[in-house]
């Protein structure tokens, strides 16, 4: 285990900056609406599926031999 | 329903199953058989993050305003996408420093400075108070609930009940002996507690399946399914705004993105985190797991945060519960007893595993950082007086345990009441938030100082003072409302909720913007003002270079450095020799991209590169500790010295040892080389010799023989021609007899066989003897000898026939080479100082300057051998010579006045001999 591989750092990063975005104004003010999908609010709907995603990718990304 | 016994033998009966844990897990470590040493664990026991604020607080947080809790979770989240870089970073540097804490860590990327590792002791401390009363709240709360049944939450009525009749005094010394018992029951050099981490995992579990089961219950018992509650929530007036809650509430997005922020910071630097994450990583492949599995803990953590929350809103109205305490009053409410049980157990997990975890983390940086260096400092005696300095560690960290847990009880007393919990623990969390960027900075710009440091986390701080501590107090009525409405003193610039007029955040995003602005810009302004020394910048290059070294132990050993160039020149010398040294210096300035050594700077890199090249001539302990020694200003142990004496003076010892052996070699293959110059040069000698000679042998008998065939070949040869060639035959085997002798004789010389008769010589006698010896020759020529003796000749010790010898083959020489009728010979005899010279003049050719070295050799003779005929044996000079110099004197030759030669020699006169000895008799050698 030297440095951690540059394409890992790198794939780390970007993802974190995608995750800044998506969990901030204003990307997050699109979804902040008083509309439902599948019974609940759109909000809690993005930032929990959001969130599985994030989690998804990281292990994705870190999982790569 | 449950009685206050029952509840309390169950808990403590929950904390006696940790402690079994905790105990299982360190014999498990004492055995090598880590029971930790796997990822699942390391995660799970990153779940000490999810307190009694997240088991209680979160719910809380939700029914009052919607997604408003999940920024505390997103940003660790977030966090972890950069864990595998950032954290893994911090681990590999407190792996190679040996870091047991986060205020070890700070103080140590400043050059070891105890005033900032004091101070960020100081700020966790204070900053940790509230955090750890949030949960005896919490539990003090839960309990109160279950006992009393009745809905007034978990307002405890603490204030009117005294300090021994409170539940929350008893459940705080219960987690202060408890974490004793869990955290010093031994000393452990890496600060390590595998027993306690596996326990904290287990904690993790049972809160996740305790808050799940509730979730479920509510979800799916009380309602049918998440739809169902929101499409209830959405008929409730308030609800119904938290479906959207962020663009309306005040400073809504700012707002989520300093929780985001503040908590992404809160995960890497709330000690417990730090202890748990850092100290406590067993191995650094654990992290590529944690990564994501801790955030699907949190995610499943949270998912029924908000169902739980509008549900019990909708239950209960309004008004009618303390929204913190859902999770308990839910399932009470439905009669579900167990439930209500699982949940006061899942809490105090919760509540406990954040505590012991805090307080182990708190107390060994109170003790560390704080105390002994304290300590030392004003006691040094008592502490050398010591005899066992362990059992005062753990007495000092036992009481820190038990003053941190005191501290916090005594926050829940003065301020509980008036806050959330989860305000309580955001107070916390800006304060830990401090530490962030002396951190990041720490190892990812090598120009933060030490001042820069201490200038943004004493900024920072303060404003969290001014902004968040001071106002709690306020409100608990310690100071007054006015400080906080109208600003100290009236100032209305001041208030601490709206600083400098800033208003319109809430308190927390308000302290943070200002306490960021004033810790990130002191760091950097001071930083960027002041210069750091040697030992910083060492450190600051190990900390920020940790992967450049493929092995993080193999850094630079600590020293404050005074090193410079001539240091580091002079301690190499010592080492290697000044040649080398000099030269490996300048092939390392060259490498750094220098011209010369003068550009060089003193750095840490030029230390780690002087350690390295000793490490070659000493060993590399050795190395370390003479780099240490000679260039820091940490004195090395006594130990260190030993054992540095012992491996320098061995090595020494070797090193003399070769030394002197290689000199000896090297003087014996000189030796031997000169030996073998002078055998050539004497072999080629005696080849040339062999030559010259049987050369000089057939001349005169190739003259014998063929003069002996005419007369052979012609009998009838006349008379007088045959009378004329046998007088040639005559001459010539004379000619050959004298060369045998005379070369045998040089023989004798040279081999030193000789034999002498060495006796007192009057030369004038020897010279008159000589000349008469001589007289035939120069009669024969027409030229006249002359022979000159000064008075007063000292007699000479000399073999009489020898010197003879010399004489009449100086003469003979002499009578050669005149012309017949104009030559001239004259012999003198003088004194010069303790010496008889005689020389030995003729007018004749002279002998060329280029010859005259070469007339003393054998068989040489001047002029052109190959025309000329050779006039005599060219032994007779060399012969002369030897028995000069066997006589002590010399023998040489120079020009004569005018033209022709003078060959002269000298001999030493006797010591006592000034008088001339008697003429002795003539005698005749040949």
């Amino acid at each position: 285990m030297k440095t951690p591989s540059t394409s890992t750092t790198a794939r780390l990063a970007v993802l974190f900056a995608i995750g800044l975005v998506a969990f901030n104004y204003p990307v997050i003010a699109l979804f902040d609406r008083a509309a439902t999908a599948f019974g609940i609010p759109v909000l809690y709907v993005y930032i929990f599926g959001a969130w599985a995603a994030l989690i998804a990718l990281v292990a994705a990304i870190i999982g790569r031999p | 329903m449950n009685g206050g016994p029952a509840i309390i033998v169950a808990a403590l009966a929950y904390l006696g199953l940790l402690f079994a844990i905790a105990y299982y897990g360190d014999r498990r470590a004492d055995q090598g058989r880590s029971l930790i040493a796997n990822p699942y664990i390391y995660a799970l026991s990153l779940g000490v993050y999810a307190t009694a604020w997240t088991f209680y607080g979160s719910v809380g947080r939700a029914a009052a305003d919607g997604v408003g809790f999940l920024p505390i979770y997103i940003g660790p989240t977030l966090m972890m996408v950069l864990w595998w870089v950032v954290v893994r970073k911090i681990v590999r540097i407190s792996k190679g420093n040996r870091i047991t804490s986060l205020a070890d860590f700070v103080s140590s990327r400043y050059g070891k400075s105890a005033l900032i590792a004091g101070l960020v002791t100081l700020i966790a401390v204070v900053g940790i108070v509230p955090y750890i009363a949030l949960q005896l709240k919490a539990i003090a709360g839960s309990y109160t609930l279950l006992v009393s049944h009745h809905d007034a939450g978990l307002v405890a009525h603490h204030q009117t009940v005294p300090v021994l009749a409170d539940t929350a005094f008893w459940m705080a010394i219960l987690l202060a002996v408890f974490t004793i018992l869990f955290g010093t029951r031994h000393l452990d050099a890496s600060e390590r507690h595998e027993g306690m981490v596996a326990a904290i995992a287990f904690e993790s579990l049972v809160k996740l399946v305790a808050f799940l089961v509730v979730g479920v219950f509510v979800t799916y018992g009380v309602y049918n399914g998440v739809g169902d509650i929101f499409s209830r929530a959405a008929e409730h007036p308030r609800l119904s705004s938290l479906f959207a809650p962020l663009g309306g509430a005040a400073g809504g997005y700012v707002n989520w993105a300093w929780l985001t922020l503040l908590s992404m910071l809160a995960i890497m630097f709330l000690p417990r985190q730090f202890q748990i994450a850092v100290v406590e990583n067993v191995n650094e492949r654990h992290l590529t797991k944690a990564v994501w599995i801790f955030p699907l803990y949190m995610l499943a953590m949270n998912v029924f945060v908000v169902p739980i929350a509008f549900g019990g809103v909708i239950h209960f109205g309004d008004a009618g519960a303390d929204p913190d305490s859902f999770v308990l009053t839910l399932p009470m409410a439905h009669g579900q007893e167990a439930i209500a049980m699982l949940v006061f157990i899942g809490g105090l997990s919760a509540a406990t595993g954040m505590v012991i975890v805090e307080t182990i983390a708190l107390s060994t940086m109170v003790c560390n950082d704080l105390v002994v260096p304290i300590l030392l400092r004003t006691r040094a005696t008592y502490v050398a007086a010591q005899k066992d300095m362990t059992r005062l560690l753990l007495a000092i960290r036992r009481g820190a345990i038990v003053a941190v847990v005191l501290l916090g009880y005594l926050y829940f007393r003065l301020a509980g009441e008036a806050y959330a919990l989860v305000a309580i623990g955001l107070i916390s969390f800006a304060a830990v938030a401090q530490f962030a960027p002396a951190v990041i900075a720490g190892i990812y710009w090598k120009g933060a100082t030490r001042a820069g440091a201490l200038a943004g986390l004493s900024a920072g701080f303060a404003v969290w003072l001014y902004t968040l501590l001071l106002p709690s107090f306020a409100k608990s009525g310690w100071l007054p409302a006015s400080f906080v409405e109208h600003g100290p003193f009236g100032v209305e610039l001041l208030r601490p909720y709206a600083l400098f007029g800033l208003a319109g955040f809430p308190e927390i995003t308000h302290a943070m913007m200002w306490s960021m602005i004033a810790n990130i810009g002191a760091l950097c302004v001071v930083s960027v003002m002041t210069r750091a020394d040697l030992a910083q910048q060492a450190q600051a290059a190990r900390f920020v270079d940790v992967f450049r070294h493929a092995d993080g132990e193999h850094a630079l050993p600590d020293w404050k450095g005074r090193a410079s160039i001539p240091d580091v020149e002079a301690l190499l010398a010592r080492f290697l020799g000044r040649e080398r040294a000099q030269s490996a210096l300048e092939a390392y300035a060259q490498r750094r991209g220098f011209r010369s050594l003068r550009e060089l700077p003193a750095d840490a890199g030029l230390v780690q590169f002087a350690e390295t090249a000793m490490s070659g001539a000493i060993g590399g302990a050795s190395a370390r500790i003479m780099v240490a020694a000679t260039l820091s200003e940490d004195a090395p142990s006594m130990e260190q010295v030993m054992a540095m004496l012992d491996e320098a003076s061995q090595a020494m010892a070797e090193r003399r040892e070769l030394e002197q052996k290689s000199r000896e070699l090297t003087a014996a293959t000189e030796e031997l080389r000169a030996a073998n110059v002078r055998l050539t040069e004497l072999d080629r000698m005696k080849d040339d010799f062999v030559s010259t000679v049987t050369h000089e042998l057939r001349t005169p008998l190739t003259s014998i023989r063929a003069f002996s065939e005419i007369l052979h070949d012609n009998p009838d040869i006349d008379t007088a021609e045959r009378q004329r060639f046998l007088a040639i035959i005559i001459q010539e085997s004379e000619r050959l007899t004298r060369l045998i002798n005379q070369v045998l004789d040089l023989a004798k010389l040279e081999s030193g066989r000789a034999e002498w008769r060495v006796v007192d010589v009057d030369v004038p006698a020897v010279v008159r003897d000589a000349a008469d010896a001589t007289g035939q020759l120069f009669s024969a020529k027409e030229v006249p000898l002359d022979v000159r003796i000064a008075t007063g000749i000292p007699p000479v010790r000399a073999d009489r026939d020898r010197l003879l010898q010399v004489l009449i083959n100086l003469l003979s020489n002499a009578a050669k080479f005149v012309d017949a009728g104009t030559g001239r010979v004259t012999v003198d005899v003088g004194r010069d100082g303790g010496n008889v010279v005689v020389g030995v003049t003729d007018n004749g050719p002279g002998i060329a300057a280029d010859d005259r070295a070469i007339i003393f050799e054998k068989f040489r003779q001047a002029g052109d051998t190959m025309t000329g005929k050779p006039a005599g044996t060219g032994l007779g000079l060399p012969i002369s010579r030897q028995i000069v110099e066997h006589l002590g004197g010399r023998l040489w030759v120079e020009n004569a006045p005018g033209r022709g030669a003078r060959f002269a020699f000298s001999v030493p006169a006797c010591a006592d001999g000034s008088t001339a000895v008697p003429p002795a008799e003539p005698a005749r050698v040949r």
